[in-house]
């Protein structure tokens, strides 16, 4: 499988008055070609600002990667110069935001957002452009795309927003796609129109797409492989079926046995106890300790390395290591 | 649309009655009259020069007459400059007066804005720091103060500029410099607070993550969005800088209307007075519907007569 983005250990911090947000503390995945990456995990845990250094679109300051490498088409994103990024945004990496409201300009025509991203990266006649465009809108299921390019936002729903948002990222045929929570502020019945259109697209132009998302439900039904991320670190990586049918981590259980679920019936829905550490100063153990059932002295003190279950299956926990009893043992 | 047009212009109509109605009668409430500080006229000649100008008559009565030859667009003599009607005055005036106000408010809005958008992008740094330094003292500086302070430095201590006068545009520098301190500082203040506002916005991450550049970005999604104050506030500003160019001209000896009204209201010139406010008022009831033509050029959203979103 190719590989088309490496992501490697990668840390970012925020500076605050408060001190320093070491919002992503090390995380690393790879996005296969033509794949669904989920990442899940809950409110503040870093997705976003994962996705966004990605893009390079950390503001900074306050944020800044702090190290760690992102490597695309042998370039690694955290090093190249401004302008180099610019002509990947948009072109190469596309990204969408949660809120289809508020992510289009209201001042300017819905045709003229998606032409200029064409024109930005692509040498074409504004007619050539326009008729991109429309073709674009016409993928995404947007009704009489002509007449519709010279609108403004505030003249369409939320979904329709939303469709155009993702026709605006599509539009230069990225290879990569990152969609922050796309759904999350749609009614249920247009969440699964766009995931369904986002399969659609995926099918049709084989873009690699990151899903950022805290919906299981959503990831169910979109994703190949799924990283479960906390405090700024993925705890648990593996294919959707090895998530949801064996999942390792005693987080990722908490999760899912926090949502509904049709399959297992008469299972109780049981929220995680507690709450995220405070990633001003992280443990230095495993940061799911506080909350775990199943921590050891071990946890608190030293962060659980990757264990390869499988091929496709990885975990950060103690409880899978080997090591771990020789470990406490050397320890005391 | 239309009925639209009719509402407005009725209301702007009104507007114009009621300021008209409320100068007459408070003018004709200043005590004296135009003939009190002319000493060497005894009473029979001045009740002579009342009844001419029709000035011992029932006030409403005057009223009806001045309401009447407005129709006729006519806005009867200047008492105390008897050669010269208040049309011909004004004929004179105003050209003067407007070259001033409309280089003023363009001075003041172009730098204005530039000066608040580059304050924006540098938020915090030091140009923000020094823009908004100078925006404070510009707002709490009156322009007759910086008209002195402009004048000391660039006529007295490095006279490199002229003082009076609307001989040419070099005349034109210091009176415009010290009317529009005033507005541009309040104008950057304000773009600054909104552009800062406004780049905030998520559509605005949406142009970054297209890989638009800054200047596409500033200029072309953030600007238009971070005016819509600025525009609200042009219609009060262009009514400040009118009276500025009052203190303005009788400052620089500038042969504009301000002169003329000021010297009415001191020698009770009751038509020059009310021609003054009226023609004034016009220009402002129309620069006020031009600020909301405006608004619907910049924001899409707002359509005349009906407002949505
Ligand atoms: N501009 C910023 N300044 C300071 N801290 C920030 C900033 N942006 C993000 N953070 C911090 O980084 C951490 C991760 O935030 P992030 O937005 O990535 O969370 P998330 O996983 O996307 O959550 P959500 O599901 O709520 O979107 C949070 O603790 C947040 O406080
Ligand atoms: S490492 Fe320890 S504390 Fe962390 S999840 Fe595993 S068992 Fe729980
Ligand atoms: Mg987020």
């Amino acid at each position: 499988m190719k590989k088309v983005l490496q992501v490697n250990d990668l840390h970012v911090s925020f500076r605050t008055y408060g001190g320093e947000v070491k919002a992503v503390r090390g995380v690393t995945f790879d996005l296969n070609k033509g794949e669904t990456l989920a990442i899940v995990g809950e409110s503040g845990c870093g997705k976003s600002v994962t996705s966004q250094s990605i893009m390079r679109l950390i503001p900074n300051p306050p944020g800044r990667i702090v190290s760690g490498s992102i490597l695309f088409k042998d370039k690694d994103l955290t090093k190249v110069s401004e302008p180099e990024m610019r002509k990947i945004r948009g072109a190469d990496i596309s990204m969408i935001f949660q809120d289809p409201m508020t992510a289009l300009n209201p001042t300017i025509t819905v045709g003229e957002q998606i032409i200029e991203g064409i024109r930005q990266h692509k040498k074409v006649t504004a007619a050539e452009a326009k008729n991109a465009a429309v073709d674009m809108l016409d993928l995404v299921g947007i009704p009489s795309p002509e007449a519709r390019l010279k609108q403004y936002p505030h003249q369409f729903s939320g979904g329709m927003r939303q469709r155009i948002v993702i026709a605006m990222a599509l539009v230069c045929q990225p290879e990569v796609l990152i969609a922050d929570e796309p759904t999350t502020a749609l009614d249920v019945t247009i969440q699964a129109q766009i995931l369904e259109l986002f399969r659609d697209i995926q099918e049709k132009t084989g873009v690699s797409i990151i899903l950022i998302t805290h919906d299981l439900g959503v990831v169910a039904q979109v994703a190949d492989r799924i990283a479960v991320m906390y405090a700024g670190k993925i705890v648990e990586t593996g294919s959707r079926r090895e998530i949801f049918y064996n999942p390792q981590h005693p987080y990722t259980r908490g999760l899912l046995r926090s949502v509904p679920r049709l399959d297992i019936e008469g299972a109780d829905l049981v929220p995680i106890g507690g709450s995220p550490p405070d990633l001003f100063s992280p443990p230095a153990g495993c940061p799911f300790a506080a909350r775990c059932e199943y921590a050891m002295d071990v946890c608190d003190r030293v962060y659980p390395s990757e264990t390869r279950l499988s091929s496709n299956h990885q975990v950060d926990c103690w409880l899978q290591d080997e090591r771990a009893k020789k470990l406490m043992a050397a320890m005391n | 649309m239309n009925s639209y047009f009719v509402k407005r212009l009725i209301s702007m109509l009104i507007t114009l009655w009621l300021i008209i109605t409320l100068t007459f009668f408070l003018m004709h409430a200043i005590p004296g009259s135009p003939f009190t500080s002319d000493k060497n006229t005894n009473e029979a000649v001045q009740n002579n020069l009342k009844s001419f100008y029709h000035l011992d008559e029932p006030l409403y009565v005057q009223y009806g007459a001045y309401l009447k030859s407005l129709l006729t667009l006519d806005l009867g003599p200047s008492i105390k400059q008897s050669s010269f009607t208040v049309n011909d005055l004004i004929g004179r005036g105003i050209p003067v007066s407007f070259e001033l106000g409309f280089w003023t408010l363009l001075v003041a809005v172009v730098s204005g804005i530039l000066l608040g958008v580059a304050a924006a992008l540098r938020h915090n740094g030091i140009i923000d720091y020094l823009a908004m330094t100078f925006a404070v003292l510009g707002i709490s500086v009156p322009s007759f103060v910086m008209a002195t302070l402009l004048i000391q430095q660039f006529a007295v201590n490095w006279p490199i500029l002229p003082v009076a006068t609307w001989a040419s545009p070099k005349h034109m520098i210091l009176p415009i410099l010290a009317l529009a301190t005033g507005p541009m500082a309040i104008i950057a203040r304000l773009t600054r607070s909104s552009m800062i506002e406004v780049l905030a916005q998520d559509y605005i991450r949406t142009a970054r993550a297209k890989g638009l550049s800054p200047v596409k970005i500033v200029f072309k999604h953030a600007l238009r969005n971070a005016l819509m104050p600025v525009v609200t506030l042009l219609g009060a500003l262009a009514a400040s800088i009118l009276t500025g160019t009052f203190v303005i001209e009788k400052i620089f000896a500038i042969p504009g209307m301000g002169k003329y009204f000021v010297e009415s209201i001191n020698q009770r010139d009751y038509p020059v007075i009310m021609g003054t406010t009226v023609f004034y008022s016009v220009v402002l009831i129309i620069m006020l519907y031009l600020v909301d033509l405006a608004y619907g050029i910049i924001d899409p959203r707002i359509k005349l007569g009906k407002k949505e979103g």
